[in-house]
């Protein structure tokens, strides 16, 4: 039997990657898209404790993020597009009027 | 080693390897192509975890649905891998970040490692499931709509907030003769 | 009729309310229509209740109107509410009578003066001031007052406040008086204290069961309340203020800062005499400061060249006449003497004034002379007021002075060295008096011919007011004929039930000395008329006759005459010993407490966060992966923070 932990250290890895992605990219879809890899991977570590503790809830948990991930890119990718309408790029470090 | 080791161990490396490339690309179609796989081979670990319908689920939902909707964004904007959306950094903010999401990840492997959590749940073997319908879609539908029913009814109210909102956002603003005065203060705020 | 004694300051209070209000939207006549109109009904309730009064029996001579209840805390209790006595009846009149002629004389005074309406505003408000002061039933309504007249004197002394020396002249009143007040709320908080009201009348009630006679305590509370009358009343240490006063216009002169508002401290020690027949001492200390000031300023009006200034000093040393009359427990003869002094000390100065009015504002008495024919009103009502004030037999002054003099001599806390004082000081008295009356009306013309063209008499706004002090500085003190003249002394009797109760803490052996002195008192009363006489003699030989033997005086004395023309160097000493160490403590407290490190503290900090805010806002690229990167950062902090656990 592969022990739990196993498929732990897969999901922190996961978020690892999805963590640099975020962190590195300067593509704005790209970075949703690390977004949802570390969602992923939180989904995955929900799973194996599910299935470690023998306890379903754990698959609604994940079955409810599917749920907010759908709503999120939906609304993301809206403003995605409303935001390229605007300003003609996806380069995250062009928006920093915020400052100050 | 037994087919369910062998099994982990690719399906392990593939979704690593697709995350990776994902990052790696310059090209957004290409890095989600390397998503879809990444969360095909997440799909197998889900499998292996007796989760049968989150993995159906997984896979319809995201490739099915959220990495189409994706592409077909990328596909309207048109956008290519441009020069500028490489990583300019320094060096050294770059290895700060490498570096910090190396010591994140560190972490959480020393905490899976670690008696942090009870035995039962920590780097033991996992006992048997309980019933034969563990991860079916019977099981899930029945803590659903029982003690989970609150919860599943508001996730329907947060999708229509999420169609209205999406709707509203990318909505093409009618008035484009007259430009609204706030974009003027944006491309003051450019230039400055 | 009883009923109508607020009405007697409320009159006031309109007319400052419509004047002020309608500050220059009405005419000149339509102020001073209302503004005479005001204090003349003041005037008119004030004689009614007067009458009013008299028609009681003297042992119930006392009205009393609680309007509301003003302070309700605790056992604080205060009404306000007006009281009417035979001594606050005297001091209505005199300051409604000898008030509305003011206002009258200020008409003529001020028709040139754009600022019109402010003036009559603000004495108006003096006015009301003055009448809450009197009429007060309680020491803290009087307290109102007090301060109220204290601010009126600061608003009228700085009324031209364009000239420098004018608004100065108004800070230093304000703030002398500042330290005076200081000392009459000690004490007004020592008598609520041990008292538990500041109701005159409970005060009265209870002081000889609540204090022990002679007592550290009561004493402390005299002398305390005797330092604010020091501050109102221009006595040493604090007279400093009045001759300063002078810069306010001559009207204001002659109302506030010589027939009422000064008067006020005189008034507080009658009003409270029960407490200071209890404290001989504190008795004591009022005589002799009393004594000390008019004699002190007595000297210092020898040498002033400034009308208004010997004017002045002049009140100052009456007052200390006053002072005299309380300090030697005669509390009657020093309200006599502030009633008989309202009227020939409001007519001198309205007769100076009329004179600088004539001598298109010059106030320098070297530069007169011989405008006897030129103002005959003036001179004639003006030579009365200086017969009045010098104690020639039949004016009102003498029959007052004399009083004080044969009290100081006579009474058990007087003392023949307070006599002696008192005698030099009427000598003196006479003698500046009639320096000023020769310099200003007799001998040369000293003024140049510019100046002689536009002499001339004053319009009837201002002779009549004259006349009418004149008549009343002539018949005043007739009211007060002392006993040994046969006649009957009905001021003393009026003021009877007033002082009745501190008569109790008298000594004893008052009667005796008095019965027993009646020839003595015949003889002081001739010697001082001797004196004032040969005063006037030498007055006359010195400044009209033989004018050479002054200077070659004044020549021989110089050193005298330059201490005495500089007032004994006292503002100097109050600058170098108070003023200047104060100023130095502020511009210490300024510059090195506050600049340096009050204002550094606080700029400090405020630099620190602009610094720290400025490197914060660096990090604040508004860069969302550095944010994230940051974000990331603190959880792995967190993470090994909690693992470290």
């Amino acid at each position: 039997m592969i022990p739990i932990s196993a498929y732990l250290i897969v999901a922190a890895v996961l978020f690892g990657i999805g963590t640099v992605g975020v962190l590195i990219s300067r593509n704005m879809i790209v970075v949703f898209m690390c977004v949802e890899l570390m969602l992923n991977a939180a989904n995955l570590a929900l799973i194996a404790f599910s299935r470690a503790l023998n306890i379903m809830d754990g698959h609604v948990f994940v079955f409810l993020a599917l749920a907010v991930a759908a709503a999120e890119a939906a609304v993301g990718l809206a403003i995605v597009l409303a935001v390229y309408r605007n300003r003609e790029t996806v380069n995250i470090d062009r928006f920093d009027m915020m400052k100050w | 080693m037994s087919l369910d080791v062998i099994i982990f161990v690719i399906s392990a490396i593939v979704a690593v390897f697709g995350a990776t490339m994902m990052i790696a690309q310059r090209n957004a179609v290409a890095s989600v192509l390397y998503l879809i796989l990444s969360l095909v081979a997440q799909a197998v670990l889900y499998i292996q975890l007796n989760a049968l319908f989150l993995a159906a689920l997984l896979i319809i939902i995201y490739t099915g649905a959220i990495l189409v909707l994706f592409l077909f964004v990328i596909m309207l904007l048109n956008l290519r891998g441009s020069e500028e959306l490489v990583d300019k950094s320094s060096s050294l903010g770059r290895v700060t970040k490498y570096l910090v999401s190396f010591l994140l990840v560190l972490e959480l492997v020393f905490v899976v490692r670690s008696s942090f959590f009870p035995s039962s749940v920590g780097g033991g073997v996992m006992t048997s499931v309980k019933s034969t319908g563990f991860g079916s879609v019977e099981g899930v539908a029945t803590l659903l709509f029982t003690r989970y029913l609150y919860p599943f009814e508001l996730t329907s109210i947060l999708l229509l907030a999420a169609i209205v909102g999406a709707v509203v956002m990318a909505k093409r603003e009618r008035n484009a003769t007259a430009p609204a005065p706030r974009e003027d203060n944006v491309t003051e705020e450019v230039k400055r | 009729m009883a009923d109508y004694l607020y009405l007697i300051p409320l009159f006031p209070l309109i007319g400052f309310l419509i004047n002020g209000l309608l500050l220059g939207k009405l005419s000149r006549s339509m102020v001073n229509l209302v503004a005479c109109a005001s204090v003349a009904a003041s005037f008119v309730v004030s004689l009614l209740l007067f009458f009013d009064l008299k028609s009681l029996p003297p042992d119930s001579r006392v009205i009393e109107q609680v309007l509301f209840t003003w302070i309700p805390s605790g056992t604080l209790h205060v009404n306000f509410g007006f009281l009417l006595d035979p001594l606050s009846a005297v001091m209505i009149l005199v300051v409604t009578g000898v008030g509305f002629l003011i206002h009258v004389y200020s008409t003529g005074y001020m028709k040139h003066d754009p600022g019109f309406g402010r003036y009559f505003a603000y004495l108006n408000l003096f006015t009301f001031s003055m009448l809450t002061l009197v009429l007060a039933n309680n020491y803290l309504l009087m307290f109102v007052g007090w301060e109220g007249v204290g601010l009126c004197s600061y608003l009228l002394i700085g009324f031209w406040f364009e000239k420098k020396s004018a608004s100065d002249a108004g800070k230093k009143a304000f703030i002398v008086n500042r330290i005076g007040d200081f000392g009459f709320l000690i004490g007004m908080f020592l008598i609520f204290w041990h008292v538990g009201s500041l109701d005159f009348r409970v005060v009265m009630e209870q002081a000889p069961i609540v204090f022990i006679a002679g007592s550290g305590l009561v004493t402390a509370i005299c002398l305390l309340l005797f330092v604010g009358a020091t501050g109102k009343s221009a006595q040493i240490p604090l007279y400093v203020w009045l001759p300063d006063a002078m810069e306010g216009p001559t009207p204001v002169s002659a109302l506030i800062h010589a027939a009422t508002m000064v008067t006020a401290g005189v008034y507080m020690i009658a009003r409270t005499n029960i407490l200071y027949m209890m404290a001989p001492d504190a008795l004591m200390v009022v005589a002799i400061i009393g004594a000390a000031t008019a004699l002190f300023a007595a000297t210092i009006g020898l040498a002033q060249n400034d009308i208004k200034r010997v004017l002045a000093y002049s009140t100052v040393s009456q007052l200390g006449y006053m002072f005299l009359a309380c300090g030697v427990a005669s509390f009657t003869a020093g309200i006599f003497h502030l009633m008989t002094h309202a009227f020939f000390k409001a007519l001198l100065f309205l007769g100076a004034g009329s004179v600088i009015h004539a001598m298109s504002e010059q106030q320098d008495m070297r530069y007169m002379g011989g405008l006897k024919k030129y103002l005959p009103i003036t001179y004639i009502t003006f030579l009365l007021a200086t017969l009045a004030i010098s104690g020639i037999p039949g004016f009102s002054g003498f029959f007052s002075k004399d009083e004080i003099l044969w009290k100081s001599f006579s009474s058990a806390n007087g003392h023949p060295i307070l006599w002696a004082i008192g005698f030099v000081t009427a000598g003196l008295t006479a003698f500046y008096m009639f320096r000023l009356v020769y310099m200003t009306f007799h001998g040369k013309e000293r003024m140049d011919d510019e100046t002689r063209k536009h002499i001339h008499e004053s319009p009837y706004s201002m002779t009549v007011p004259l006349m009418v002090l004149g008549v009343l500085s002539v018949i005043g003190g007739w009211i007060g004929i002392p006993h040994i003249f046969g006649a009957t002394n009905y001021f003393e009797h009026w003021l009877e039930p007033v002082m009745a109760a501190g008569k109790h803490f008298a000594p004893v052996h008052t009667a005796a000395a008095e019965s027993g002195g009646a020839s003595t008192e015949w003889m002081l009363m001739i010697l001082t008329v001797v004196f004032v006489l040969a005063a006037i003699f030498i007055a006359y030989l010195f400044y009209n006759k033989r004018t050479e033997l002054a200077t070659a005086w004044r020549q021989r004395l110089t050193g005298v005459h330059n201490l005495l023309l500089n007032k004994y160097y006292v503002d100097e000493i109050y600058g170098a010993i108070i003023v200047r160490p104060v100023i130095n403590l502020s511009l210490f407290l300024w510059k090195v407490v506050d600049v340096v490190f009050i204002d550094g503290f606080i700029n400090g900090f405020a630099t620190m966060y602009d610094g720290s805010s400025e490197f914060m806002s660096k990090m604040q690229t508004g860069r969302v992966r550095s944010y994230a990167t940051l974000f990331v950062i603190g959880v792995v902090i967190l993470i090994a923070y909690m693992v470290m656990e």
